[in-house]
């Protein structure tokens, strides 16, 4: 197997970092950080629109490009590596996967060509955000008998046939969902919220109208404001029933989110290492660059060493999610080896800077800050080695 | 590739006229050679083909599907060969190469010495021209000085020697390469045995031995850059020597070559036993993990994990450096040095967690130690392997400076050689 870019990805590759790096730049980021919705409307109008990168990775049928998990790796390196804030994560790579993995085939139809064109920002809701497979513990979902059948869900007001919400002229039951998740990405942009809940009779996925009434949004304050959070409560919210999510469905939903976060990390790593050791060409101290000190030097290497292989084996879980090639464990593996290298460099970061770097002016805080929150999203570094362990085990036996 | 397959008809119709395991060992050899298959990636002038990477590979693989006998290989061969071919004049070419690929003539490296080890230019060997007398004796370069780190000097018949002409100016200018005889007196060669108990180096003693000026290679004084072929040489690894030499089931296959080819595996294999588990041997963490039930400990777990995961990485990568210099790239890169780093690093969490499975058991020795002595020799060696062939802190200096390219420490070393702070063992 080989993990190398062919010329096509490389080209792809050189467009999505002139568009980054353009559309941005340091001075973008630490003013959507400051902003409310957290994204800048006209940027991703252009990124998901003009450029196609908002529909990547989803199927031509469903109105996306029809690339994989390695050019949506890209896309990922690219956006960690300058910060990239918008709601990509949580509408395209998210909710985009969580359909395409669980919902049917009508609803596919329905909301992916939205997504794909970044015309609809969706959002995925998992009561479980470092256990992602265990989700559906704190929000359930129940079919009722409705008290007031006059005022159908909003989501519903478009829908075709198909769905399994037992509409009916009278005394219609709907489904609704109650319980709380704790931690959603970009719930103060999201239109719609597809919500992983438990029923009756196992996971299902739910489409939940940011409008309806009984959804309490509460934005939260964050560690890393490019990366914006809001706990949901959900009090007998109208819901529709969308598809279903069984055990092999949500632990693939879980591999392909953080395969496309370590990505986002393992750029957002090289950018670290690439401004520390040009910081240190120019700092002098003792009559010297900085970086003549064998001590700090040393340290350079061993963070370059560890990202190279977390670099490798991120770029071959994607290719693992693209053929199926490999160890099944290589997505876990990819997502701890990311998180630590992104911490190891952003730690580095701060130190090799001396008292500079843990200023507010100075941005590798802004790095250190994604790197913390991306460590623990989706699953720590200790929670993927296990699971990664687990996986080792259970191929041992069958 | 039609290229590809002239080649392998060729090959084949050559071999099914020549091959015969019935043959002695340097009968065949002499054999190959003058057909020109023993070293196809060497040039027409010196008994190769000017094969490429990819053509020399097939014939490789053809050989090890036809159970046939190549060239004979040995790593300070290839250092020498390499080295002749890249700097040596015609005459040397001429008297070196073929024996190298007959395996006639063994080899040893002469380049470390107990005062200069990372810094190998602050070699104090030292070579004097000595003019013959008049009509009696030819010019002689004498020899003194120490070496180490010899491995296979025992029985080696020639070594590539480092040594300093000239004290009097900078020390990279005042270095000499010689091919040296090993077989005369003045030279003796003593085992050095290592803390894991094996002795699979020497220290090599020369005292008054001698080099005919002839065999001075690359001029006087460019000793310096003549090493600097072989150090990348050695940087870029060659493919450890493997027990059954690239024959499947070599030690059952009948015949005269085959006895003789085993009889010259045994003892150029003899030093390097213990090279796997120098490297960790990380391929027996998991089986031993489940066997022990050591799997099923959390922290084991984790630690297991980071082992699996660091070894994934660094085969990728290596991968893609392989492919990045099959497509043509001749450069020496420093993926050489970051591989090697990755190496060692792996070996460190490799025996951290043969520990940890072993728990206590980590205290027995030789064959009371797990695996017939195995987890025991994999303790003691793998603090080798951040040392031996290039220390990791002089790798993450060539990873620094070439990779991130920072620049280097101020040098203290830079006027003659005579002035520099040296160890006060050097003579």
């Amino acid at each position: 197997m080989t993990t190398e870019f062919n010329d096509d990805q490389q080209q792809f590759r050189d467009v999505v970092k002139r568009f980054f790096t353009d559309k941005s730049p340091i001075s973008a980021v630490r003013h959507l950080m400051a902003d409310d919705a957290g994204y800048d409307a006209g940027v991703w109008q252009q990124l998901s629109a003009e450029v196609g990168l908002a529909g990547a990775h989803i199927p031509q049928a469903y109105g996306g490009y029809g690339f994989g998990p390695v050019e949506l790796g890209i896309i990922a390196e690219e956006m960690g590596r300058t910060l990239y804030c918008g709601p990509f994560f949580a509408s395209s790579v998210m909710a985009g996967y969580a359909l395409l993995g669980g919902a049917d085939e009508v609803c596919k139809h329905r909301l992916l060509p939205g997504i794909a064109d970044g015309s609809t920002i969706a959002t995925l809701v998992l009561d479980d955000l470092n256990q992602v497979d265990q989700s559906g513990r704190g929000l359930h979902g129940a079919l009722t008998a409705d008290a007031h059948p006059a005022t159908p869900p909003a989501t519903q007001a478009n829908t075709d046939a198909g769905s399994d919400s037992e509409e009916g002229a009278d005394g219609a039951s709907y489904w609704r969902l109650t319980g709380t998740a704790g931690l959603v990405l970009d719930a103060q942009v999201a239109g719609v919220f597809l919500c992983v809940a438990a029923t009756d009779n196992g996971l299902g996925l739910f489409l939940v109208d940011r409008a309806e009434p009984n959804l309490v949004i509460e934005p939260l304050e964050v560690i890393d404001p490019t990366r914006k959070l809001s706990r949901l409560q959900f009090n007998q919210v109208r819901a529709e029933k969308i598809g279903e999510l069984n055990g092999a469905a949500m632990a693939l939903l879980w591999d392909q989110l953080s395969v496309v976060l370590a990505h986002e990390m393992i750029g957002g790593a090289q950018t670290l290492l690439d401004s520390t050791v040009e910081y240190m060409k120019l700092r002098m101290q003792f009559g010297r660059p900085i970086a003549s000190f064998q001590a700090l030097k040393h340290r350079c290497a061993d963070l370059l060493l560890e990202l190279e292989l977390a670099k490798a084996v991120t770029r071959q879980a994607s290719h693992f999610l693209a053929s199926g090639e490999g160890p099944r464990h290589l997505p876990s593996m990819a997502k701890a080896m990311a998180s630590d290298t992104y911490m190891s460099l952003a730690r580095a970061g701060v130190q090799l800077r001396g008292g500079i770097g843990f200023t507010w002016e100075n941005d590798t805080h802004l790095w250190f800050k994604r790197a913390k929150s991306s460590e623990v999203f989706l699953g720590s570094p200790y929670l993927h080695r296990e699971r990664m362990m687990t996986m080792i085990q259970e191929s041992d036996c069958g | 590739m039609d290229d590809l397959m002239t080649i392998s008809v060729e090959l084949n119709a050559w071999l099914d006229q020549n091959w015969s395991p019935d043959r002695s060992l340097i009968e065949w050899r002499d054999l190959l050679v003058d057909g020109g298959w023993a070293a196809p990636g060497w040039p027409r002038a010196y008994f190769g083909r000017d094969f490429s990477p990819e053509q020399s590979a097939l014939v490789e693989a053809e050989f090890a599907r036809r159970g046939i006998v190549g060239a004979a290989q040995s790593g300070p061969r290839r250092l020498a060969a390499e080295t002749i071919l890249a700097h040596g004049s015609e005459d040397q070419k001429q008297r070196y190469l073929r024996p190298i690929l007959t395996g006639q003539h063994a080899w040893c490296q002469l380049f470390s010495e107990p005062g200069s080890g990372s810094d190998l230019a602050g070699s104090t060997t030292r070579a004097e021209l000595q003019s013959g007398r008049a009509g009696q004796q030819e010019d002689r370069y004498i020899i003194n000085g120490q070496k180490v780190w010899t491995t296979s000097a025992h029985h080696a018949d020639f070594g590539i020697l480092l040594a300093r002409t000239d004290w009097d100016v900078p020390k990279h200018q005042g270095l000499s390469y010689f091919l040296f005889d090993m077989r005369q007196s003045g030279v003796e060669v003593r085992p050095l045995r290592q803390m894991n108990g094996h002795a699979s180096f020497n220290e090599v003693f020369m005292t008054d031995a001698s080099v005919d000026p002839r065999d001075l290679i690359g001029g006087e004084g460019n000793g310096w850059r003549v090493a600097a072929t072989t150090l990348s040489i050695e940087r870029q690894g060659f493919s450890q020597s493997r027990p059954d030499g690239g024959l499947k089931g070599l030690s059952s296959l009948q015949g005269r070559v085959y006895d003789e080819y085993r009889a010259e595996l045994l003892i150029a294999l003899e030093p390097y036993t213990w090279y796997p588990q120098r490297a960790g041997r990380a391929d027996l963490a998991l089986p031993r993990a489940r066997q022990t039930g050591a799997i099923n400990d959390p922290h084991i777990r984790q630690e297991l994990a980071k082992l699996l995961s660091m070894k994934q990485g660094a085969d990728l990568a290596a991968a893609s450096a392989a492919a990045l210099s099959r497509a043509g790239s001749n450069t020496v890169s420093p993926q050489g040095s970051i591989g090697k780093l990755a190496a060692s690093v792996i070996a460190r969490q490799a025996a951290h967690v043969h520990t940890l499975v072993a728990g206590t058991d980590a205290m027995l020795g030789g064959a009371a130690s797990a695996e017939a002595g195995v987890i025991a020799e994999i303790l003691l060696s793998v603090p080798a392997i951040s040392i031996a062939g290039g220390t990791d802190e002089i790798q993450k200096n060539i990873i620094a400076e070439r990779v991130l390219e920072m620049p280097k420490e101020p040098r203290s070393d830079t006027g003659p050689f005579r002035a520099i702070a040296r160890n006060s063992t050097d003579k």
